[in-house]
């Protein structure tokens, strides 16, 4: 009797076992059997030509799409110039000043904003910027992205921060080295690897953004155009192509979702690796 | 860090001059046109190296809008605006016809060829009164087609559009209850059927949507292959969209001195009824330098580019038109 | 001494400016919104949150079908993707080999690191086939939405799961153990109930941004403002009207109701990572 109870329960707990490890199996596989069909249907249309090209017009074979890439590059990189510097120094004051009515609001807001859907945030970007300057811009995109940025940025900044021991903070002040500039040049260099990595991986999360650029970047034919001039960006490159009737563009999307992607990946294992040994 | 911030900052520093020197004219809206404007763009920056015409194909709903905000610097349509939206603008906007094109009924069926619709039938089917291929109105009119007996997916367009524009102005043409129920605009509240973004995306749909109809512009069904149905004619005849059809649907319009002018469900043995204008929304009087390179490129439009039409499923302006728009092009200031 | 002082307020002030940005971003944007969208409220009231009709020819306004759509396939998501994180997570954190287990949690959060577009795209071209192939009549619809969304939010509820189970005391379990209970034993009896205030938090955290997810969602829901109970069919979402028609809303009135939308999604995404962070908050004062 006892026996058949044991052996009831040894095979639930192996049925269990069995069940979550499937689970495990989908939940990780899929980021392979995404890798893996990316990597098929992107890399036969992935060429020199294909990087360095402007589109072709409507219809026509062949053609690149160095526009989005530039684009891309310039509108994340403003993105991640502004948003990583004041989302980095919010971060400090959090950390190292952060306690009352205005830490609690700035902390409140941050969370907020974190879950704010990007769409919303590119609305406000569209009333904020685009509709007083009168033009979709690169700016405009920039802006919504550093939005997403920021919060992203400040939060994770004072995690890392608040990893820092209390007293190394201590040891340099009873040098008598003023309050800023041991946090300036003590506190925030010892977490300094953390808060890039957080910086890091805020940039490679709004680089594959597209719902905040579809009405503020908007899309460009051309790649030399400027800050006050739509822009073309990779993912929202992807997703005309995507929805499109053309066999080449559908190639073509799934090409540059391969580009992107590969950024992506690329940020995110450098971010990873580089934190670990700390 | 710091390397990384040297790279980003580079990066940047070598996309900013070029555009310094560069002159842009950014442009939005139809989709209808968007391939043959894309060509005229190409081709003209090979022609004016220094400066670039952006477009993007967002709908002509948004074409209208965005003219009308002053976002861009000029917009397109192929349904023209209205009277009370062109109250609201600060300013006044010129309608340039640039060409012709056909909206077809695209249809994804295996083994049916040519299917033949009639206006009243495309109506129906477009308020959800005609639901499935194998409806006693859709085999009259195609008496020994195999048509399926399956379901009509009914695919139209989420923006707003010119495209729909024309193509709901000729059903409510063909058919009273569509005036009555949904009426003529470029974005309605759709009776039934599936959300495609652009032509490029109902043509998307269709495409892979077994046992579709949608509606797209000509050279959509024809660059991705796919069928599209002939449409009765006010003369009662079975006409398919081609460059003389849409031709002659325009030969019996009296061209009125705004060009707004609507040629659905033409007179005429020949035409085609599903057919339009598209027009380039400009301001008559725009920022100087900007206005010139608008007068420039309109000026090769007529000339050069009228000829790049017909390769692309387009019916060029006719002679009378062309006169026409050359004068209006040099009120535009 | 009052010059060090003075560099310490200055240094201070300057990163409290910086920290400022935020609450006034969020400021900023509760107000645009609010704003741009009072025109709506003041037609439609808070009907237009129950109204139906989506009809931009007669300027009549209704959210109803893209808080269904975005409902419905954002419930439809965690019904998927709950069971399935929260059984990976107890396999990564209890059963597996720790070596297994952090190789399988660094997929999982590169799987979060994929842009939705990219989804969106796979969604187009292998879920909506195959749909299709089974049965689905348009192969687009709030199911095919609901299970490219599962993908997105699989990796919060896995990660999320972990760390809470990570927090479960060892004697707790090893009580359990002593006992003679099976590994699943003390996972059902101590590790999930235990746990279970921390997954809803989860769960929480993955609802809010499922019902903001924009561009997968409009690659395959259908876009077609209407209600169905057939869960295939198409359907229309907050997000998705809103990048479909911004740009494009010819009238005041259009754009406003969008933007009203916007401020409603706004609105539900706070409530529910408000819950969230309650319901995680908990945890963080433990661990």
């Amino acid at each position: 009797m006892n026996d058949a109870v044991y052996a009831r329960r040894r095979k639930v707990n192996a049925l269990m076992f069995a069940l979550t490890a499937a689970c495990a199996a989908v939940s990780a596989g899929s980021l392979l059997m995404i890798l893996g069909y990316i990597v098929w249907k992107g890399a036969s249309s992935v060429s020199w030509a294909f990087l360095v090209n402007l589109p072709k017009p409507v219809g026509e074979q062949g053609g690149g799409i160095v526009n989005a890439i530039v684009g891309s590059a310039k509108v994340v990189g403003l993105a991640g110039l502004v948003g990583a510097p004041v989302g980095v120094l919010g971060g400090v004051y959090l950390s190292e000043y952060g306690r009352g009515k205005y830490a609690f609001a700035v902390r409140y807001a941050a969370d907020v904003m974190n879950g704010v859907p990007s769409i919303v945030v590119g609305l406000f970007a569209y009333a904020l910027i685009v509709h007083p300057m009168k033009r979709f811009s690169a700016l405009a995109g920039s802006a919504a992205l550093a939005f997403i940025m920021i919060p992203t940025v400040l939060r994770s900044t004072e995690e890392f921060l608040r990893l820092v021991p209390g007293t190394i903070r201590e040891a340099a002040l009873a040098l008598g080295v003023p309050r800023w500039k041991v946090t300036a040049f003590v506190v925030v260099p010892t977490a300094g690897r953390g808060i890039l990595t957080g910086a890091l991986l805020a940039l490679a999360r709004v680089s594959g953004e597209t719902a905040p650029l579809v009405f503020t970047a908007f899309g460009n034919r051309f790649a030399d155009n400027g800050w006050l001039n739509p822009i073309a960006t990779l993912p929202h490159t992807i997703y005309t192509y995507a929805i499109s009737p053309y066999e080449d563009w559908h190639n073509q999307a799934w090409a540059a979702a391969l580009i992107l992607m590969f950024f992506v990946l690329s940020v995110n294992l450098a971010a990873r690796l580089w934190l670990k040994p700390s | 860090m710091k390397r990384a911030l040297n790279l980003i900052a580079l990066a940047v520093l070598l996309a900013a001059p070029a555009a310094a020197r560069m002159k842009t004219l950014n442009g939005a809206g139809a989709t209808f046109p968007y391939p043959i404007y894309s060509k005229w763009f190409d081709e003209y920056h090979t022609v004016k190296p220094d400066l670039q015409i952006n477009y993007q194909s967002i709908g002509s709903g948004g074409g209208i809008r965005q003219i009308t905000e002053r976002t861009v610097d000029f917009g397109a349509t192929d349904g023209p605006m209205t009277n009370q939206q062109q109250f609201k603008v600060d300013g006044k906007i010129l309608h340039i016809p640039t060409v012709l094109g056909a909206v077809v009924p695209a249809y994804n069926l295996k083994g049916v060829e040519d299917l033949k619709l009639s206006g009243q039938v495309l109506a129906d089917i477009f308020l959800g009164r005609i639901t499935r291929w194998t409806d006693p109105s859709i085999a009259k009119l195609n008496a020994g087609a195999a048509l399926p007996d399956a379901a009509i997916t009914v695919v139209h367009r989420s923006d707003g559009s010119g495209t729909t524009y024309c193509f709901v102005d000729y059903l409510a043409k063909a058919s009273a209850e569509w005036k009555k129920k949904v009426g003529v605009a470029t974005a309605v509240n759709w009776p039934v059927g599936l959300g495609g973004k652009g032509n490029e995306g109902v043509a998307g749909l269709v495409k892979q949507t077994p046992n579709a109809l949608g509606y797209v512009e000509l050279i959509y069904a024809k660059q991705n292959d796919i069928a599209y149905a002939s449409v009765q004619n006010k003369a009662g005849k079975f006409v398919k969209a081609s460059i003389p059809s849409v031709t002659a649907a325009a030969a019996g319009a009296a061209m009125p001195k705004d060009y707004r002018v609507s040629i659905t469900d033409a007179a005429g043995e020949a035409a085609y009824p599903i057919s339009t204008f598209t027009w380039l929304l400009i301001y008559e009087k725009n920022p100087a330098d900007k206005g010139e390179a608008l007068r420039d490129f309109l000026r090769w439009m007529l000339k050069d580019g009228q000829t790049m039409a017909g390769a692309l499923g387009y019916a060029p302006l006719p002679d009378s038109v062309k006169a026409m728009v050359a004068k209006t092009i040099e009120s535009i200031k | 001494m009052t010059a060090e002082r003075a560099g310490d307020r200055l240094f201070r002030m300057s990163v409290a400016g910086f920290a400022g940005v935020v609450p006034l971003a969020a400021a900023a944007l509760a107000w645009q919104l609010a704003r741009e969208s009072a025109s709506t409220w003041k037609t439609f009231g808070p009907a237009f949150l129950w109204t139906l009709t989506w009809d931009p020819v007669a300027d009549v306004f209704g959210a109803l079908p893209f808080l269904y759509g975005t409902a419905v396939s954002s419930l439809l998501a965690l019904l998927i993707a709950v069971p399935l994180g929260v059984g990976a997570a107890v396999f990564l954190t209890e059963l597996a080999p720790k070596r297994l287990a952090d190789l399988l949690m660094f997929a999982v959060e590169l799987l979060a690191a994929v842009p939705s577009v990219i989804l969106g795209l796979m969604g187009i071209f292998i879920l909506v086939p195959l749909m299709r192939a089974l049965g689905s009549p348009y192969g687009v619809g709030m199911l095919t939405a609901g299970l490219i969304l599962a993908f997105m939010v699989l990796p919060y509820i896995t990660a999320i799961t972990r760390e809470v189970l990570l927090t479960v005391p060892r004697p707790l379990k090893e009580a359990m153990y002593a006992l003679g209970a099976t590994r699943w034993e003390v996972v059902r009896a101590v590790s999930l109930p235990f746990s279970r205030s921390g997954i809803v938090g989860a769960v929480f955290l993955s609802l809010g941004r499922a019902l903001g997810e924009t561009m997968a969602v409009t690659m395959v829901i259908g876009n077609t403002p209407r209600i169905s109970a057939a869960l295939h069919d198409p359907g229309y979402s907050m997000a998705a009207v809103i990048a479909n028609e911004l740009a494009e809303a010819a009238s005041d009135a259009h754009l406003s109701a969008l933007v009203a939308i916007g401020l409603t999604l706004m609105a539900v995404t706070i409530v529910v990572n408000g819950a969230a962070r309650l319901l995680l908050y908990r945890l963080e004062a433990r661990g």
